[in-house]
Order: C-alpha cells, then structure tokens, then sequence
C-alpha cells in the first residue's frame, strides 16, 4: 500500500492507505480522530469538512492520498491549552447546537468564511456561506448568531 | 468504493500516456463529481489520474478574451478582480455553484468535461461563444458539448483551458434546485462586441443550448420587453422530480429577462 505523510494539526503524521481511502477514513480510523464526522454520502451534508492548506474542504469527497504533503486542521486542531477557540465559545455560548452532529463541521466552515471574509459578517452572508453545511436539528437560527459572535472574537 | 490505481501526472503528456495505458481510467481534477459517483458505484474505474499535479491552475484577462486554465477552481474565478470587471457575470455564476467547500475545490476543466445538464459552466462557455483548449485541439463551445454527461472529447485527451472572449454585455439568471443548488433553470445571455447575440441555456435540456428566437428578439432590442411572448417548446426539455417540462419552459422565458436585466 502506498505511504502517505501529512501534517495534521501541526503534527507530521504518517500512514500507509490504500488509493481509494478517503481523508476523512485516514482521519478518524488511521489517526482516531474522531471529531470530523460523516452525515451523507452525497457530498452534500458538510458534517466532514475540514481544513487541508488553509481552504474548507469535505474530506469525505478527498482522497487521503492526493492530500500527502498537505497540512490539514480538523476540529482537535482549535482549541490551545484547553482553551476553546473563539468559534467553539460562541457555539457553546449561544447554543448553536443541539445533538451536536453536524457542529464540527459548522465551526470550520465558519472560520473559513471568517478567513475569506473577514470578522464583520451580515446574517445573510453567513447564511449563504453556510449552504454546504446541513443541520437537522437546531433551525440555524442559532447557529447564524454563534457565527457571528465567534467571527466578531476571531 | 471499489479499489483503483492512483497516478499523479507532472505534465499533460504524461497524463495523456497514462490514460492510454489504463484498461478503464478516469481523469480526476476537483473531483467533486467523479469521487461521489465512484462512491455511490455508479463508476468503478481501474486508474484515477489526478491532474491536479499538473498544476495547470490561473487567470489572465487581456482586453479581447478571458483564460483560464483548466485546474482553476470556481472560487478564484469567482474572486479574480480582472474577471469581476471584464465579465462579471462569469463571477456571479461561479460564485452560484455549490458551497464553498464545493468551489474550493472544483474546477472549470472538471464541471465542462462532465457536462452535467443542470451545471453553470456550460451555459457560460456556450452563452460567450467559448473557445475550449484541450491536449489536442481547440474547439468551439457549440462542437464541444454533445448531449446529456457526453462532449467531443476522446478518451484519452484533457481539457486544458477555457478561453472566453470579453462581451459588450452578458448576464446570467440561475433558478437554483433548493436542494442541490444546481440549475433546475439558468440563462446566460450575451451581446458580443461585434453586435450579434447568443442565449445559451442550462439544467432545462438534456445538454445546454441556444435559443434563436430569443437570440434574434435582443438582436433587435437588448431588453427584457423585446422577449415579450418569445417562448420555447416544452417538448424537448426534462421532466423529472423537480420540475415538469412546462415549468422549465416558463422559467426558461423569466430568466433570460432577468439575465438581460441583470447583464453589464
Ligand atoms: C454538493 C455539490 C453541489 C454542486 N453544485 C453545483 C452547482 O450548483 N452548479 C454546478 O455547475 N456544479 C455543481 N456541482 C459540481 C461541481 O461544480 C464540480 O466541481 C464539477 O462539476 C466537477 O469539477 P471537478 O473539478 O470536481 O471534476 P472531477 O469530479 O474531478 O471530474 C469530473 C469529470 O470530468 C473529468 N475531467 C476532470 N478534469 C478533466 C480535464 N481537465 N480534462 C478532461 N476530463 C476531465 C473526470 O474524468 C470526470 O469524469 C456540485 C457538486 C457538489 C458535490
Ligand atoms: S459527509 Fe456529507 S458532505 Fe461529507
Ligand atoms: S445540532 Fe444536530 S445536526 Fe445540527
């Protein structure tokens, strides 16, 4: 099988995958990191996205091996010393979940806006930038004013 | 999904070579479409060649035509200034494909080879009168785009870039599927620089098209009243979950008015 390396949350991991392994299988089975989920198998859903060099990427629709060489961020990679980054706070804070399922992928497409965007971000902006990332739970009204918040403390 | 050989080509020819070799081989760029339908198994290739190796990604815009190159992602045509202001209307439909992890990652050369009957780029290429460069050969939009998921490409050959010439005008109008945000209807219109006019149309056919009619109404007068009970035949158009073939034709009348509205 073909080896990998890549750097995930700021560390150089290693791997051996078959071609067809997708990131998010590399992610959660290989690496055990389970915080990046997957909702759909459509590419539609966004409960998988993470970033790989800097961009939001679904890393169900990835292969791992395209991604060696790349340096990838997932969920785990945020908070720093078990302080939450500014875009988990917000979450927490305005109850921007409920079960929880799709919220990892929510907070990296939010900082990705935030990093495309910038920190000032109007309701309908963050409700288009949020198009890929599906939520059967929580109505998005809360989600939309813990992306605003957390941009706001980015 | 099925377990596939994995190239990554440093140049076109190599890519070219690569697929001539392979017993059943698939070209991948973004692959926003090739991986979900190879998970879903409704393809099953022997090798995937990645041509993102090719690192044939960028812009350039002179004053008579746009470029761009095949591995160009939807978000930075959607973000280049010099498109923005030569043809926003190209802007505006790549920044309407998808979501953002979509248009980070898909590109031109992947949604045209694909041509999805519900997907954006067709109607662009074929609404400008695109010139589309390939390892091979340049073809025009009109001879590339055959019917529904097929083009004029052979197997073995690439699609390199997409040259669009700079209109006096054009807009697009896109009535997006909920859903999918893919085209259940969109118009792209366009008057050239040299007067003459195209109407191309996408999601509502088999493949995009040109509408004369419509085509010689805005030749005329370039405004939304000149399309005034110009209709199109709902015979040939698709019929599916979302939409009948009469609502199509409806909304295939509303948005070429709102695309010359919108156009500039
Ligand atoms: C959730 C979701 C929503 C989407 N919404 C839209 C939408 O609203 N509008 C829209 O237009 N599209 C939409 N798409 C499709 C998206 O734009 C894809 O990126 C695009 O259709 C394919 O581009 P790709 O680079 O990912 O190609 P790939 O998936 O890598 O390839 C697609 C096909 O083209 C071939 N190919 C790729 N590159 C080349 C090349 N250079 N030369 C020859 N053959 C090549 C491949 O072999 C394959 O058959 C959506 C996709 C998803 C997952
Ligand atoms: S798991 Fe649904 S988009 Fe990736
Ligand atoms: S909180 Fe349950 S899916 Fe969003």
């Amino acid at each position: 099988m073909p080896a990998i390396s890549m750097k995930v949350n700021g560390q150089v991991v290693t791997g051996e995958v078959e071609a067809r392994t997708l990131l998010v299988d590399f992610l959660r089975s290989n690496l055990g990191l389970t915080g990046t989920h997957v909702g759909c198998d459509t590419s539609q859903c966004g409960a998988c996205v993470v970033h790989v060099d800097g961009r939001a990427v679904k890393s169900c629709t990835a292969l791992a091996i395209a991604c060696d060489g790349a340096s990838v961020t997932t969920i785990e990679g945020l908070a720093r010393n078990g302080t939450l980054h500014p875009m988990q706070e917000a979450f927490r804070e305005h109850h921007g979940l409920q079960c929880g399922f799709c919220t990892p992928g929510m907070i990296m497409s939010a900082i990705d806006t935030v990093n495309r965007r910038g920190k000032t971000l109007d309701e309908a902006t963050i409700r288009h930038e949020l198009e890929g990332n599906i939520c059967r739970c929580t109505g998005y009204q809360n989600i939309v004013a813990a992306v605003q918040a957390g941009a706001a403390k980015m | 999904m099925e377990n596939f050989a994995y190239h990554r080509p440093a140049s076109v020819a190599d890519a070219v070579a690569a697929m001539k070799k392979a017993k059943d081989g698939k070209f991948m760029s973004g692959g926003m479409t090739l991986l979900p339908t190879v998970k879903q198994g409704l393809a099953a290739p022997s090798d995937v060649i990645d041509l993102t190796g090719l690192k044939n990604s960028g812009i350039s815009v002179s004053g008579s035509s746009v470029t761009v190159k095949a591995g160009t992602t939807h978000v930075d045509v959607a973000t280049d200034k010099g498109i923005r202001q030569v043809v926003p209307a190209l802007s505006a439909l790549a920044l309407s494909i998808g979501d953002p992890a979509v248009r980070n990652r898909g590109t031109i050369g992947g949604s045209i080879s694909n041509n999805d009957p519900a997907a954006d780029y067709p109607a662009a290429c074929l609404g400008l009168g695109a010139t589309i460069h390939t390892s091979d050969r340049k073809l025009a939009a009109g001879e590339f785009f055959t019917g529904m998921f097929t083009t004029a490409l052979k197997p073995a050959e690439v699609v390199t870039a997409v040259e669009f010439p700079v209109p006096a005008k054009a807009g697009y109008a896109k009535f997006p599927n909920p859903a999918s945000r893919y085209a259940m209807v969109g118009v792209f219109v366009a008057k050239l620089k040299d007067g003459s006019v195209r109407v191309a149309v996408t999601g509502a056919g088999p493949a995009v098209f040109r509408v004369p009619a419509m085509e010689a109404a805005l030749a005329r007068d370039f405004s939304a009243k000149a399309l005034a009970g110009v209709t199109v035949d709902a015979k040939t158009l698709n019929t599916d979950m979302h939409a009948s073939a009469t609502y199509r034709a409806h909304l295939i009348g509303v948005m070429a008015k709102r695309a010359v509205e919108v156009a500039k």
